[in-house]
C-alpha cells in the first residue's frame, strides 16, 4: 500500500538540507515503528520518494513524500505516531492512501506556490503592487541560467502561473516545479528586483513554499493544479 | 521557537549550518531557571567527529538525568565559522540553549587525541575565556579536561582549572555538590578548586609545580598545599553493567562519522600489547552483562531510529559472550532491516561465519593487524598474532569468497631492524600467494586478490612499556617507509599489494605532546596564535609554523622524542596512577628487549597492579589452555 505524507518544515529546520531531511524521515519511520517496505539485499533501504527538493533556508508547509507500507491501522495513526517522533520545526500535516497506479510524489510534481516576505520590515519598493503587475504583464521575462557546464536562456513568463501581492506586503507566486521546467522563487525575485531597480539580497527575504501541486489536466494546453495530498484518500 | 545564536545571514554563508543549530532528536532542552548547574560539554573538533564520540553521549545523558543540571554540547566551529565568529565577536555558544558558554558554570573538554590541542585554545578563545587558568576571574566557567590525553596533562595543564582523571561516571555528582555548596556560602573560585583538589580523581594543576634538573628532566614536584594528594588515582567504574548508559543518544541531522548505535560491550583489554596505551589505561577488563547489552541494543535502536549498530571495545573477540550477543543481533536486527557493523574481530571460522551473515563478502575486506613484520618483533611488542594464524585465517577467508585484505603495521618500533621491515613485504606477499594457492582460477570472484598494506609510525606513549623508548626522527621514519615500499616492490605478487603510509611530520609532533611536560604549553599557544588549528586535518596542518614555534620557544624536539630515558627517570605523568604500576611497566620494557612475551590476563595474571580496584578479570577464574 502506498501512502503519501505531507509535512511542514519551518523555523531552525529550514537549515537542514534535502538529503538530510530524507535521512531524518528514514530514522523517524523506524522510531515510529511504521511497517514500511524495504528493498532486498545486504543493505536494505526503505522504499521512499520525495517530491520537489527544497533549498536550504526555505520554509515549507507543503512538502511531500510517498512511502510503501506493508500494514497500518489507519492514516490517522501513522500521522500521530510520526508526530510523536518529530522535532520542533517538522510536522506531519496529513497522511493519505494513494490509489493504484498514481505516479510517485517526485514524478507528479507540476507546480509549487511560494510566498516571499522581507524578514525585517517591508519591501523597499514604491508602488509595489503596480510594479509587480507591470513586471508580470511583460510578454517575456528572459532569464539566463548558469549551470556548471553551460548557460541556458529561459523565459520565466512561461512558467509563472500566478504572481500577485497578498496582504501584509507578501509576494505570492505559483510557478512551474516540474523536473523539466522548475523555476526557483529566487529567480523570479531576482528579475523583479532588476525590473524595479532595487537590490535585495536573498538572505533578507524569507521564502516559504505554501503548497506543491500536481496537474490533472487531460491535455497539454490546459492546467488543472491540485495539491499532491488531494490525490489520495484518508482511511 | 528557540532563537538561534547566529543570524540567518551567517548560517546561509557557512558549510553545513546544521552544525550550529542544535534541535537534534534526543537533545535535551531544560528551563535554565530550574537548574543549579549549567555544563558545556565540548569535543574540540568539528561537529561530525565530536558527535560520533560515545563518551560524550554517556556523560551528556548522565548529567541531564539529574534535575538540577543542564548539560549542553559544544564543538569546534569549522574554519569558515571560526573566521566569522572572530570577526563579529560572537561568543561560542551551547547548541541546546544557543547561549554563550561563558555564562555557564563549567566547560568540560574531552581530549581524545593530542592533535586537538590548538582546538582547545580555539574553543576557550571563541568562548571568550582567558586561555591561562591563572588569569580567570570569578565569573568565568570552570574549565575541566577529561579523556585519554589527560593521562599526561602537563603540556596543556596551564589551560585547565582541573582535570578529571579516569572514567566520568563516578565523581561528577560530588564535584557539582561541592560547587553548589561553595557558591551558596559565597566561596571564591580558588576555594572551589582547593576543595575539588581533594575529590578522588581530580587534579588541579595550578596547585602543583614541576621542578626540573639541569638537563631538563624532572627532579620532582612541589605542591602548594599540604592537604592535597601527591598522586592521583584514576576513577573507575567496577560495575559496568549497572553504570549509566545512554539509552537515548542524540541523533544528528547531518551524516557524522559514527552514524549508528554504538554498544560498548566491555572496558579494558586483556592483551598486553606493549605499544598500546588504551590497553593499560583501562585495566582491568570489565564485561557488561550480555542480557543488559541486548536490552540496550533494542532500546537505543528504537529511540534513535538508526539503521546500523556496531559493537565497541578494544578487542571484541575477547568478550566472553560474543557469540550469544551476535546471534541475538543478527536475528533481531535482521528482522528490522538493521545493519550490523562489526568491529575488527580476530579472523577465525567463527568470525568469518558471522561476517558472511552481515556483510557482502565480495565487497567487504578483512583486517589483520600484525603490527610488526617479523615474529621476533611481534614478540618484542607482545602482539600474540603469529604468521601461521594469519595465513590460516586468510586461507579460510579466501575459501569463503573474500578477496580484499587490509594489513596494519607500525614502523619505528623499538629494536626494529631491516629484516623486520622486510618482513612486512614478505608477509603481504605470502597472503597474496595463499589466495592463489587456495582459490582455483575458475573460482576467483573478482579475478584477483587485493591487499592493502598500511603502516603508521610508532609513537611511545605514557603508561606503556615503551614509555622509556626512543622515537625515530622524521628522516628515519621516511627511510623506513621507503624500505617497506622497496620490500613490497621486490615481491612476486607485488601487483596485488597496495602500500599506504602516514605522514611523518604529524607523528613527530604527536610524539612531543604525548611525553611532553609543562614547557610545551608555550609552544602550543604560540602555534595557535600564529593560526594553527585543526592540526589533525592534513590540509590545515602547517608543520613549518610548528617548527618555527619550537625554535622560537627554545624547546628541543629531540629531548621529548628521540631521547632514550633511563630506568629511573621521573616522567611528567608519574604523579598520576592508572592502576598499572611503573614497576610492572619497567618489567615489561625489559622483557621486550629480551623478546619475551607475556601471556594475557585470561591465561595468567602478570601482576600489573590493576587488581587493586578489586574486580573485573583479575578476580575471574583463569582459562585452562
Ligand atoms: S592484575 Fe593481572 S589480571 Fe588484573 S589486569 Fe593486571 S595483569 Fe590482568
Amino acid at each position: 500500500m502506498k501512502i503519501r505524507i505531507k509535512f511542514a518544515k519551518y523555523g531552525t529546520m529550514k537549515f537542514i538540507g534535502h538529503l538530510d531531511m530524507m535521512r531524518f524521515f528514514q530514522k523517524a519511520i523506524r522510531r515510529a515503528d511504521i511497517d514500511i517496505k524495504y528493498s532486498e539485499g545486504f543493505s536494505p533501504h526503505q522504499i521512499m520518494s520525495f517530491a520537489a527538493p527544497l533549498g536550504v533556508g526555505i520554509e515549507s508547509y507543503g512538502e511531500y513524500m510517498d512511502i510503501e507500507v506493508l500494514s497500518m491501522a489507519s492514516t490517522q495513526e501513522v500521522k500521530d505516531t510520526l508526530n510523536q517522533v518529530m522535532v520542533e520545526g517538522v510536522e506531519v500535516l496529513s497522511v493519505t492512501i494513494l490509489p493504484e497506479h498514481v505516479r510517485n510524489a517526485m514524478a507528479s510534481v507540476a507546480a509549487a506556490a511560494y510566498s516571499i516576505r522581507m524578514k525585517d520590515g517591508r519591501f523597499p519598493i514604491n508602488d509595489l503592487e503596480k510594479k509587480l503587475q507591470d513586471f508580470y504583464n511583460q510578454n517575456t521575462i528572459p532569464y539566463t541560467k548558469e549551470t556548471k557546464k553551460s548557460t541556458v536562456e529561459l523565459d520565466l513568463k512561461q512558467g509563472i502561473y500566478e504572481l500577485r501581492m497578498e496582504p501584509d506586503d507578501v509576494i505570492y507566486m505559483l510557478v512551474n516545479a516540474s523536473s523539466s521546467g522548475n523555476i526557483k522563487p529566487t529567480m523570479v525575485l531576482e528579475k523583479f528586483c532588476d525590473f524595479a531597480g532595487v537590490e535585495i539580497p536573498n538572505e533578507a527575504c524569507q521564502i516559504t513554499r505554501l503548497e506543491t501541486y500536481t496537474d490533472l489536466a487531460e491535455n497539454e494546453e490546459e492546467q488543472k493544479f491540485i495539491p499532491l495530498a488531494e490525490v489520495g484518500t484518508v482511511a | 521557537m528557540r532563537k538561534l545564536a547566529l543570524s540567518d545571514d551567517i548560517l546561509m554563508q557557512v558549510e553545513k549550518p546544521a552544525r550550529y543549530i542544535g534541535n537534534e532528536v534526543n537533545s535535551v532542552v531544560k528551563d535554565k531557571e530550574q537548574v543549579a548547574i549549567r555544563f558545556a560539554m565540548c569535543f574540540p573538533d568539528v561537529y561530525e567527529i565530536g558527535m560520533s564520540h560515545l563518551g560524550i553521549q554517556i556523560i551528556y545523558s548522565m548529567l541531564n538525568e539529574w534535575d538540577d543540571v543542564w548539560c549542553e554540547r559544544v564543538y569546534s566551529p569549522w574554519v569558515d565559522m571560526d573566521k566569522i565568529m572572530r570577526k563579529n565577536h560572537i561568543p561560542l555558544f551551547g547548541l541546546e540553549s544557543q547561549e554563550p558558554v561563558k555564562t555557564m558554570d563549567f566547560l568540560g573538554i574531552t581530549i581524545q587525541y593530542e592533535m586537538c590541542y590548538t582546538n582547545i585554545l580555539q574553543v576557550l578563545d571563541l568562548a571568550q575565556i582567558p586561555l591561562y587558568a591563572k588569569d580567570r576571574g570569578e565569573e568565568v566557567p570552570i574549565v575541566i579536561g577529561g579523556g585519554p590525553c589527560t593521562y599526561n596533562p602537563e603540556p596543556i595543564a596551564d589551560f585547565f582549572d582541573l582535570f578529571y582523571i579516569g572514567e566520568g561516571e563516578t565523581q561528577y555528582r560530588r564535584l557539582f555538590d561541592w560547587y553548589i555548596e561553595n557558591r551558596d556560602r559565597g566561596g571564591t573560585r580558588r576555594d572551589f578548586l582547593r576543595g575539588a583538589a581533594k575529590i578522588p580523581g581530580i587534579y588541579v594543576p595550578q596547585f602543583y609545580e614541576e621542578i626540573y634538573n639541569e638537563d631538563g628532566t624532572i627532579k620532582g614536584r612541589k605542591k602548594l598545599y599540604d592537604d592535597i594528594p601527591d598522586t592521583i588515582l584514576k576513577e573507575i567504574v567496577m560495575d559496568v553493567t549497572n553504570a549509566h548508559y545512554p539509552s537515548k543518544p542524540v541523533v544528528p541531522f547531518i551524516k557524522v562519522t559514527q552514524d549508528r548505535v554504538v554498544l560498548e560491550i566491555q572496558r579494558g583489554c586483556i592483551r598486553g600489547c606493549r605499544f598500546c596505551q588504551a590497553g593499560q589505561l583501562y585495566r582491568p577488563v570489565r564485561e557488561r552483562n550480555v542480557d543488559k547489552l541486548k536490552e540496550y541494543a533494542v532500546q537505543m535502536l528504537r529511540n534513535t531510529g538508526h539503521e546500523e549498530i556496531s559493537l565497541s571495545s578494544l578487542s571484541s573477540s575477547d568478550y566472553s559472550r560474543l557469540d550469544e550477543l551476535l546471534d541475538f543481533l543478527i536475528e533481531d536486527c535482521g528482522q528490522r532491516h538493521i545493519n550490523i557493523s562489526l568491529p575488527s574481530l580476530r579472523i577465525d571460522a567463527f568470525s568469518l561465519d558471522v561476517m558472511s551473515k552481515v556483510q557482502d563478502v565480495k565487497k567487504s575486506s578483512l583486517t589483520f593487524a600484525p603490527e610488526a613484520g617479523s615474529q621476533r618483533l611481534r614478540d618484542v611488542i607482545n602482539k600474540g598474532l603469529t604468521e601461521e594464524v594469519i595465513l590460516k585465517g586468510a586461507a579460510l577467508a579466501f575459501e569463503g569468497g573474500w578477496t580484499r585484505v587490509k594489513l596494519y603495521f607500525m614502523l619505528g618500533l623499538p629494536t626494529e631492524t631491516e629484516e623486520d621491515i622486510k618482513g612486512i613485504g614478505d608477509l603481504s606477499n605470502k597472503i597474496a600467494a595463499t589466495f592463489f594457492d587456495t582459490v582455483p582460477k575458475d573460482k576467483r570472484v573478482n579475478g584477483k586478490v587485493q591487499i592493502v598494506t598500511s603502516t603508521s609510525f610508532f609513537i611511545p606513549k605514557p603508561f606503556t612499556a615503551f614509555q622509556w623508548a626512543p622515537m625515530c626522527t622524521k628522516e628515519e621514519f621516511l627511510e623506513k617507509a621507503y624500505q617497506t615500499k622497496r620490500g613490497i616492490m621486490e615481491q612476486l605478487n607485488q601487483k596485488s599489494i597496495k602500500y599506504n603510509w602516514h605522514e611523518a611530520d604529524l607523528s613527530v609532533l604527536e610524539g612531543v605532546f604525548a611525553r611532553g611536560d609543562r614547557k610545551i604549553a608555550e609552544v602550543i599557544l604560540e602555534a595557535y596564535k600564529r593560526g594553527c588549528l585543526f592540526d589533525s586535518w592534513s590540509e590545515y596542518f602547517h608543520n613549518d609554523v610548528w617548527m618555527e614555534c619550537f625554535e622560537n620557544c627554545g624547546v628541543d624536539i629531540g629531548f621529548y622524542t628521540t631521547r632514550e630515558r633511563s630506568d629511573d627517570e621521573i616522567f611528567p605523568w608519574d604523579f598520576l596512577d592508572c592502576g598499572v604500576t611503573k614497576e610492572f611497566l619497567l618489567r615489561e620494557w625489559k622483557k621486550a628487549k629480551t623478546e619475551t612475551v607475556s601471556p594475557n590476563c585470561k591465561v595468567q595474571c602478570q601482576g600489573c597492579g590493576a587488581n587493586r580496584f578489586g574486580g573485573g578479570i583479575c578476580y575471574e577464574s583463569r582459562q585452562i589452555t
